[in-house]
């Protein structure tokens, strides 16, 4: 790896607030609403990974995962 | 241990990005929201400064004037338009001038529809701090994380403060926007850097954000300020910031030693 891309999600004007907790559940629904749309390869989806990535903390994303595959993921998916 | 603040205070050779013993005022600003803090706090002061003057004056001239001596029959006034007029009118343009600048500072504060340019996650635990850098992952496979544990009490070397040092220090690029994602994973933690100005609490559950754009480089030393349980007081923070430059440099070898 020689060169980073200095790039985050960008602010999002549905959250302007301190509290970013949804910003974060809604980056995260939007991909995997993204990839059952548009299929596992899709290129599009992938923006959204990287923005629910960089906003939630790791033990929530690994909470939800689990929840996927356990079919009880409390959002609309 | 005076003559060390005062030389903190006044002759600037290094700029104060620690407490210090005995340390009254703030820590020197790091970002312009820190530099407003403490010009809105002198704002205030002028204030402050102006009312103990006048109230003070006036305390002492009722003492000294109207007492059994020299007044032994009290004047009987219930009423007086004019200096109810005053008395009414003149605090509130204190008030007036002391909210101008105050929620001036308040709104910029929370500049969060500005794009930053990285994410980083502190993760509060007792008694530790994980931070993420997630920008650079390329699956829910974690990339760049570390722990932030405090130096023991009898462990610091020569130069590190007492229980303020940490082991791996939080890297930031200086002159750029960041956003800093707080929450905990067990009690309420709050992630605190005062040269920076920012103060964010974490709360379970719940993400914060709060952004800051450091300056200048330098060190910069805080401690938790949400305090539960034992030994909760000693969760320091300590951000570090970089170039740019060598902040790039600082994470391609991070990932380089965490994925190996
Ligand atoms: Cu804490």
């Amino acid at each position: 790896m020689a060169e980073i891309e200095i790039k985050t999600a960008p602010a999002d004007f549905r959250f302007p607030t301190t509290n970013q907790t949804r910003h974060c559940f809604t980056r995260y629904v939007e991909f995997h609403r993204c990839v059952s749309a548009k299929g596992d390869e899709a290129a599009e989806c992938d923006k959204f990974a990287k923005y629910y990535r960089s906003l939630c903390p790791a033990e929530w994303v690994d909470k939800w995962n689990e929840q996927r595959e356990n079919g009880t993921f409390a959002g609309p998916l | 241990m005076i003559l060390r603040s005062l030389e903190c205070r006044f002759l600037t050779i290094a700029l104060c990005d620690a407490a210090e013993p005995w340390q009254l005022g703030s820590q020197d600003a790091a970002t312009p929201m820190m530099q407003g803090i403490i010009d809105l706090h002198h704002d205030i002061f002028f204030f402050l400064i102006l009312i103990l003057v006048f109230v003070s004056r006036m305390l002492v001239r009722a003492l000294w004037h109207f007492n059994e001596q020299t007044n032994p029959i009290p004047q009987r006034i219930v009423h007086g338009t004019t200096i109810e007029i005053i008395r009414t009118i003149f605090p509130s343009v204190i008030l007036l001038f002391i909210a101008i600048p105050s929620f001036a500072l308040l709104y910029s504060m929370d500049g969060v529809l500005v794009d930053p340019a990285i994410t980083i996650k502190a993760i509060g635990h007792q008694w530790y701090r994980t931070y993420e850098y997630s920008d650079y992952n390329s699956s829910d496979e974690q990339s760049l994380t570390f722990d932030s544990y405090t130096i023991p009490e009898d462990d610091p070397e020569l130069g590190q403060s007492r229980l303020l040092e940490v082991d791996n220090r939080v890297v930031v690029p200086a002159k750029t926007h960041l956003r800093m994602i707080v929450t905990p994973a067990d009690v309420p933690h709050s992630w605190a850097v005062p040269s920076s100005g920012v103060k964010c609490d974490a709360v379970p559950g719940r993400s914060n954000l709060t952004s800051i754009s450091v300056q200048r480089e330098g060190v910069y030393y805080g401690q938790c300020s949400e305090i539960r349980g034992t030994n909760h007081a000693f969760t320091p923070i300590v951000v570090e910031a970089v170039t740019l430059k060598d902040y790039a440099d600082w994470v391609s070898n991070q990932l380089i030693l965490q994925t190996n």
